[in-house]
C-alpha cells in the first residue's frame, strides 16, 4: 500500500451526539489513511459508529451530532475547514454516497434521468442540458441499465430494487468522484440482487479508479470487494489490515468472534455458530478500559483499566488489545 | 385519462340526483311556507301553493325538478321579484361572479402565502422564527371569521378611515382589502400549518439525503425536492375548500355587505324560498365534484405513482 498516495486521511476523528442524555461519543478518536484507487471496509456492528464516520466524511451529519476533534484531510486539505457552500460543492463531485435502502433514496416524483442528469449540473462542469442527458445515459448503460434511453424518463417506481440500486450507482459516479462511499449498499437487496450489485462495483471501480469506503456488517461483502478493512467497535478502530489477514490471521477478539458467528459454507458438518456474548457497551458510559473489556473471553486485569495501543502485529495489519503486549503487561502486573 | 373522466362525470351525475333527492326531502321536512305571512290568510297560501305547484304530491314536485335541472332550467323564485329565474340571479346579476372573485383572490393569497410560510416554518424548525410562525398560525385558525373581519373594520375604516366600510359590488381594489383579508387568513393560516407538517415529513426522508449527497442547494433542496412531496396533504385540503370558498362565505358577505351569493343563500333558506334552496344546492354541489376531480388530476400530476383508474379497470 505504500506506493500508494493517500487520497484521504483521517485522524484522530472524534464525533458526538449531544442528547438530553449527555454525549454520546459515537466515534472516538479514529485514525486510518486511504490510497488512491484503494477499497477499504469498514466493519462493525449496529451503533459501531461507522455509518456516522462515513457522514462526517461527506459533511452529512445531522444535528445533533457533530464533529469534536480531529482532522480529515483529502489530497491535503482538512475538510472540516470548508464552509458550507465549499462542502456543497465537494459533495457528490469529489466524493459522493450511496444508501442502504434503493427503495426510498430517490426522488419519487421526479424521473431517473432528471436526478442524474441534476446531480452533473448543480456542479458547474461546463455541460449544457442536451450534454448532461447524453452523459446520463451513457452512465446508466455503464451501470447496466438496458433501454437506457427509454428508462432514462422513467421514473424510480418503473424501477426495480436492485435497478434503482444501479441508478444510484449511476448517480454517485456522473460526475467522476474520486471516493465513492457505499453505507451498506447491498444490505436491503435480496441474495442474488447483491451479488449483481458487488460484481458492478467492482468492475466500475477498476475502470474508473475510484476509491471505495465500503461500510457493512455483511463479512462475506467485504471478503468480496476490499482490500483493507477496519474494524469497528463502539466508535474505535479495534483491527485493521489487508483482507487477507483480517479474514486468516484475525488478532482482536472482537474479529475472531465476529469471524466465529458467520456462518460459512466452506467448512463441512454443521458447525455452530458462536455468538459474542453480552450486549454493546452505552456509549453514554463507556468503560475506563478497552470498549470490548465487558465482553471478552481473554478480559485481563489492565484491559478493564487502560484503553489498549495499537499493536503492529503484521505488514500494515493493527490490532488495539493488551494481548498483544501480554509480555509487558504480564510483568507490569507481577510488578 | 379522457375515459376515466367520463366515468368520473357519469358517477357525478348520479351523484347529483341523490343531493337531489335529500336536499328536497329535508327542505319539506321543514315546517313553514314560503307564502307565510303576518297578514296571509289559508285561503292565499293554498291559492298560492296552487299557482307554484306546492299542492301536487312530493314525489311530482321532486320529478319536476329533476326534468327542469335536466334540460337546464333552474327555475323560478318565490320571493323576488315576479317569475325572476334563479339562474339569473345567480349568474347574470353578478352574484356568483363577486364571491367568485372574492374567493379566488382569497385562495391565492392562502397559498401564495401558506406555503411559503409554511416551508420556512419546517426548513427553520425550532428556531424563533417557527415558533412565532407557530403562534401566528394557531391564532389564525382560532379566531373566527366574524371577529377578525370586525377587528378589520374598527380599525382600518372606522379609527384610520384607510378602507370603506361597505364594500359593496367590490368596485376598486380598497374595497377588496379587508373582505380578502377576512375570507383568507384561517385558510392561509391552515395551509401554512398543513405545509410545516408534511414539508418536516419530506425533509427527513432519505431521498433528501441523497440530494444533499450529490450537493443540490438548500434552495432546490426544500423547493424542488421537498416542496413537491409535500404538497399532496395540501391539495387534499385545499380541493373541498376552493368549492367553498368560491360559493362564497355568510359571515364575509354579511360584514362588508357584499350582495353575493352566499349571504343569498342563507336568505334563501329563511324565507323557504325553495326552488333558490334546491337551485343554489346544486350548483354548489356541481361545484364540489368538480373540484374533487380537479384534485385527483392534480394529484396525478404533482405525483406520477399515482395512476387514475376506476374500479372497473
Amino acid at each position: 500500500m505504500d506506493e500508494k498516495k493517500t487520497l484521504l486521511e483521517v485522524k484522530d476523528l472524534k464525533v458526538s451526539f449531544f442528547t438530553p442524555a449527555g454525549e454520546v461519543k459515537a466515534v472516538n478518536g479514529i485514525s486510518y489513511t486511504l490510497g488512491y484507487n484503494e477499497v477499504m471496509g469498514i466493519v462493525g456492528e449496529s451503533g459501531s459508529g461507522k455509518s456516522v464516520e462515513a457522514y462526517s466524511i461527506i459533511g452529512l451529519l445531522q444535528s445533533p451530532g457533530k464533529v469534536v476533534g480531529g482532522t480529515i484531510e483529502f489530497e491535503g486539505e482538512n475538510l472540516l475547514e470548508y464552509d458550507e457552500e465549499k462542502m456543497r460543492q465537494f459533495r457528490g463531485n469529489k466524493v459522493s454516497m450511496i444508501f442502504q435502502n434503493p427503495m426510498t433514496c430517490l426522488n419519487p416524483v421526479y424521473t431517473i434521468g432528471n436526478q442524474l442528469v441534476e446531480a452533473l449540473l448543480c456542479h458547474d462542469k461546463g455541460y449544457t442540458k442536451e450534454q448532461a442527458r447524453k452523459r446520463a445515459i451513457e452512465m446508466l448503460e455503464l451501470v447496466g441499465i438496458n433501454n437506457a434511453e427509454k428508462r432514462i424518463d422513467q421514473y424510480p417506481h418503473e424501477f426495480s430494487g436492485g435497478m434503482r440500486q444501479r441508478a444510484m450507482i449511476a448517480m454517485a459516479l456522473i460526475c467522476e468522484p474520486k471516493l465513492l462511499i457505499a453505507d451498506e449498499p447491498t444490505t436491503a437487496l435480496d441474495v442474488t440482487i447483491q451479488a449483481q450489485i458487488l460484481e458492478l462495483m467492482k468492475a466500475l471501480q477498476k475502470k474508473e479508479n475510484t476509491s471505495i469506503i465500503f461500510i457493512t456488517h455483511n463479512l462475506g461483502v467485504v471478503a468480496e470487494i476490499c482490500d483493507r478493512v477496519s474494524v469497528m467497535y463502539a466508535g474505535h478502530i479495534v483491527e485493521q489490515g489487508p483482507v487477507n489477514d483480517i479474514f486468516y490471521n484475525p488478532q482482536h477478539p472482537y474479529t475472531k468472534g465476529l469471524l466465529a458467528s458467520t456462518p460459512r459454507l466452506d467448512e463441512e458438518g454443521k458447525e455452530r455458530l458462536i455468538p459474542i456474548e453480552g450486549t454493546p457497551i452505552d456509549l453514554l458510559n463507556p468503560p475506563q478500559g478497552c470498549n470490548f473489556g465487558p465482553r471478552c473471553r481473554d478480559c485481563m486485569k489492565i484491559c478493564l483499566r487502560e484503553k489498549p495501543p495499537f499493536a503492529e502485529v503484521g505488514e500494515g495489519h493493527i490490532s488495539a488489545c493488551w494481548l498483544h503486549f501480554r509480555d509487558q503487561a504480564g510483568k507490569e502486573d507481577r510488578t | 385519462m379522457a375515459g376515466y373522466i367520463v366515468k368520473r362525470i357519469a358517477v357525478a351525475i348520479l351523484t347529483l340526483l341523490v343531493i337531489i333527492c335529500i336536499t328536497f326531502l329535508l327542505m319539506n321536512a321543514v315546517p313553514g311556507s314560503p307564502f307565510l305571512t303576518e297578514k296571509s290568510t289559508p285561503e292565499m297560501i293554498a291559492r298560492a301553493n296552487a299557482k307554484y305547484g306546492l299542492d301536487k304530491p312530493l314525489y311530482v314536485q321532486l320529478f319536476n325538478y329533476i326534468k327542469n335541472y335536466a334540460r337546464g332550467d333552474l327555475g323560478t323564485s318565490l320571493k323576488m321579484q315576479e317569475g325572476t329565474s334563479v339562474s339569473k340571479i345567480i349568474f347574470h346579476q353578478g352574484k356568483f361572479a363577486l364571491s367568485l372573485k372574492l374567493g379566488l383572490y382569497a385562495l391565492l393569497l392562502a397559498v401564495v402565502i401558506g406555503i411559503p410560510l409554511g416551508c420556512i416554518a419546517a426548513y427553520n424548525r425550532g428556531k424563533w422564527i417557527d415558533g412565532f410562525l407557530r403562534v401566528v398560525t394557531t391564532v389564525g385558525v382560532a379566531v373566527p371569521t366574524f371577529v377578525l373581519a370586525t377587528l378589520l373594520l374598527v380599525t382600518f375604516a372606522v379609527k384610520l378611515q384607510k378602507l370603506p366600510t361597505l364594500s359593496g359590488s367590490l368596485p376598486d381594489f380598497k374595497s377588496y382589502v379587508m373582505p380578502v383579508i377576512s375570507l383568507s387568513f384561517y385558510y392561509t393560516c391552515y395551509v401554512a400549518k398543513l405545509t410545516r407538517t408534511s414539508m418536516l415529513d419530506a425533509i427527513n426522508q432519505d431521498y433528501i439525503r441523497t440530494a444533499r449527497a450529490k450537493g443540490v442547494k438548500t434552495r432546490a433542496l426544500i423547493l424542488k425536492h421537498a416542496l413537491r412531496n409535500s404538497l399532496i396533504p395540501v391539495i387534499t385540503y385545499l380541493g373541498p375548500v376552493m368549492a367553498g370558498i368560491i360559493t362564497g362565505s355568510f359571515v364575509v358577505e354579511s360584514t362588508f355587505s357584499i350582495p353575493g351569493l352566499g349571504k343569498y343563500f342563507v336568505q334563501s333558506v329563511l324565507s323557504r324560498d325553495y326552488p333558490v334552496i334546491m337551485a343554489t344546492t346544486v350548483v354548489l354541489s356541481a361545484l364540489v365534484i368538480l373540484m374533487n376531480l380537479v384534485v385527483d388530476i392534480a394529484y396525478k400530476i404533482v405525483d406520477p405513482r399515482i395512476t387514475l383508474t376506476s374500479k372497473e379497470d
